[in-house]
């Protein structure tokens, strides 16, 4: 049943990818890729996941980004110098699980026999990943004075610390080392070198990545203590195709996390939705994701789940394990044997809690970096989404009548919800439940 | 008789300064901050109100709900915590704050902004302080519906608002013009509810701010470039708040050095903290 549920979850998810690197809009994380070569680069998704105990940060950057490996490159604003302890490789598998497992959910129920009632549910989830792609054409432009403080071999990638002292100077270095700097990237460079940033710079090493064998980039992950509660975007807008996309898993002991300057919303959640949303929930989903962001101006930050990480209902996926979420740079949480982090009773200081925020931004919307600050607020929040199936049996007592009378009109219901969410139209909606057997014919 | 008392209810600026309030706390938890919470916010009005009456009570001074009330709302707008008693705390402290911690017959501190502070380091891990992202229409209704309040309502020292805003708002654009950052992040660090609040209910409560003139401006460029240096500097966040609350000794120096008449809500001056 499990393995079920899972199988059709990755479906769903596949083919929203899919769609989205065909229309969706483009996707870059804090840093932005540059390219060594004119190739256009894509990066379908970019998910970060946000690990805080105190002022330990931990920050684990992934992609979906399908290019040569000798073209990718990335470049990551930093508060302080990193020693090579503080950067590792972290499992594709382990962000994923984590995206899975807090991913917005469409859940199922069955009305029972209204002639004999009784309770009878089956439910069932399907994940939603981040949509969307990144088109970036670079710019090139000439040289002066950086200090190259650090060089790692970290897995297959070679990791460089820089630090500068203007910008000029930093965008001739890139551009030397065969790196591809976006126009415009220059003032934005600046501006961080005078917040005294470092600059944390990868690339992949092909023969390392040949040797380990993974076939794909894994995502990277840098640690370090910093009062700044904050991801650097405006690197990633800079001569950015459109608007683009950012999943922040942000995991911390306390409570949710929201975005200091910008507005924190939570999507529309616990709503029946017609039938055949179920074929097609990763169009749904997008719609409304896209209709939430237009209400709001694309001006705010999308609360997709909220939840202590110890359980879950329904969940998404199964549990991760303390390994995982040590891996994620949860080292507090005490153990990192490979059972499921459960909470069972009250362990105490072993919290952890998880917030999925999606984010859409462009240059215009989102002028400055985000920033986080965590709340003490434990509420649990999901994106969820309600299918009732109607009873479909040939009884014929009063109350399967009376019964059968209600659905039209719960159906339009539905049809209104659904309309509200996406903005689509209504009465296409209700020609698609017809066609489907939700006839709201008749209904008020 | 309806006219009269229409008049009359119009002629202070806190009437104003409440309805205004209310709007925006009714606003803030239906629509723009899912951390704000009713029973939170009943229970910092509450405590504020009951906790005028016990000192009004027992300092012997006739009682005025209406500063309560917009210490109350404030706390409500900018304070959240996971549980409702320590809004009602918070309501307790600032408000017997003004009867108690007094020097030269005015009190210290604005009773919202101590227990802010206060709490912030007494109970750090209960509470945090709303963005105050409320969006940029309510913010910009807020913001003109404040400063109609504040021009209409001509209270002598509003100039205090302006002043510090004018300086919060140089020092973020100097910032940016150092930096060499577009002008839309200043723009876009100014858009916070909480700022707006922080401007036009806390520094500028007249009983708290300096007598004279150049003694506000003076004291709210302080708080200006304290707050700006702890937020950019030390990475502070509720910096605002415990720039003023750090600053508001001062206030009696700033007097003492320039002298000018003191502040009260209404003539005939009713004697005691109404404040």
């Amino acid at each position: 049943m499990t393995r079920a549920r899972l199988k059709s979850t990755v479906a769903i998810a596949a083919m929203l990818a899919q769609l989205a690197a065909q229309t969706g809009p483009a996707a870059a994380f804090c840093g932005f890729y540059v390219a060594k070569a004119d190739s256009k680069l894509f990066n379908k998704s970019s998910k970060v996941v946000l690990t805080r105990d105190g002022d330990t940060t931990a920050i684990t950057m992934a992609s979906d980004y399908e290019g040569s490996p000798k073209e990718f490159a990335v470049v990551i604003p930093v508060p302080t110098f990193i020693e090579r302890k503080q950067i590792g490789v972290v499992d594709m598998k382990t962000v994923d699980h984590l995206d899975a497992y807090t991913a917005p959910r469409l859940v199922e129920y069955h009305d029972g026999d209204p002639c004999a009632p009784q309770v009878a549910m089956v439910r069932r989830s399907a994940a939603v990943p981040a949509p969307t792609a990144l088109a970036m054409a670079p710019d090139s432009v000439r040289h002066k004075g950086v200090t190259v403080e650090a060089t790692y071999d970290v897995g297959e990638y070679d990791v460089s610390i820089l630090s500068a002292k203007e910008s000029d100077g930093l965008v001739n270095w890139l551009t030397d080392n065969g790196y591809r700097i976006p126009g415009g990237a220059e003032g934005v460079l600046g501006s961080y070198i005078k917040q005294n940033m470092r600059f944390f710079i990868a690339k992949v090493n092909l023969d390392r990545m040949k040797l380990i064998g993974a076939g794909y980039l894994r995502p990277l992950q840098v640690r370090y203590d910093t009062a700044k509660f904050m991801l650097p975007l405006r690197l990633g807008t800079v001569n950015a195709n459109g608007p683009q996309d950012l999943i922040v898993y942000a995991l911390t002991k306390n409570g949710r996390v929201e975005a200091a300057n910008y507005r924190t919303v939570k999507l529309p959640s616990d709503i029946n939705v017609p039938l055949y949303v179920k074929n097609d929930f990763g169009t749904f989903y997008k719609a409304m994701f896209d209709h939430a962001v237009r209400k709001e101006d694309m001006r705010a930050v999308f609360v997709e789940y909220a939840w202590d990480m110890g359980w879950c209902d329904p969940c998404a996926a199964d549990p991760l394990s303390n390994k995982q979420l040590v891996e994620l740079g949860a080292r507090w949480i005490g153990s990192d044997d490979d059972t499921p982090y459960r909470k069972f009773g009250n362990t105490g200081g072993a919290n952890a809690y998880v917030t999925r925020l999606h984010v859409r931004y462009d240059a215009k919307s989102f002028p400055e970096d985000l920033v986080f600050i965590e709340t003490k607020d434990r509420t649990n929040f999901q994106g969820r989404y309600v299918l009732q199936h109607p009873w479909k049996g040939t009884a014929s007592c009063q109350a399967a009548t009376q019964y059968r009378a209600t659905l039209p009109n719960r159906f339009r219901q539905e049809a209104r919800n659904l309309a509200d969410i996406t903005g689509w139209s209504q009465k296409d909606i209700e020609t698609r439940m017809e066609q489907n057997g939700q006839s709201t014919k008749g209904a008020k | 008789m309806v006219r009269q008392l229409t008049s009359r209810f119009w002629s202070d600026a806190r009437h104003y300064q409440i309805a205004a309030l209310a709007t925006l706390v009714v606003f803030n938890l239906g629509w723009i901050d899912f951390g704000a919470r009713p029973l939170n916010t009943a229970a910092a009005i509450g405590a504020c109100l009951i906790t005028q009456i016990v000192c009004s009570r027992v300092f012997n001074v006739p009682l005025d709900l209406r500063s309560p009330l917009i210490t109350g709302f404030s706390l409500s707008l900018l304070l959240r915590a996971d549980e409702a008693w320590i809004h009602a705390l918070a309501g307790v402290i600032g408000i017997a704050s003004k009867f108690i911690l007094r020097l030269d017959g005015k009190h210290i501190w604005n009773p919202a902004g101590l227990s802010i502070v206060v709490l912030l380091f007494a109970t750090p891990g209960h509470v945090w302080i709303s963005p105050g992202s409320w969006g940029s229409q309510v913010w910009f209704a807020a913001l003109l519906a404040f400063f109609a309040i504040l021009v209409l309502g001509a209270a002598r020292r509003s100039d205090i608002a302006i002043f510090f805003i004018g300086t919060h708002a140089a020092l973020l654009v100097a910032r940016a013009l150092w930096l060499g950052d577009p002008l839309t992040i200043p723009l876009h660090q100014l858009q916070s509810g909480s700022l707006l609040i922080f401007t036009f209910f806390m520094i500028s409560d007249p009983r708290t701010s300096p007598d004279s003139r150049l003694g506000r401006f003076i004291f709210a460029a302080s708080v200006a470039l304290l707050a700006h240096y702890m937020a950019f500097f030390m990475q502070m966040r509720p910096a605002l708040y415990i720039a003023l609350i750090g600053l508001a000794p001062f206030v009696f120096l700033i007097d003492r050095i320039l002298p000018a008449e003191r502040f009260a809500w209404s003539r005939p001056t009713p004697q005691g903290a109404t404040s």
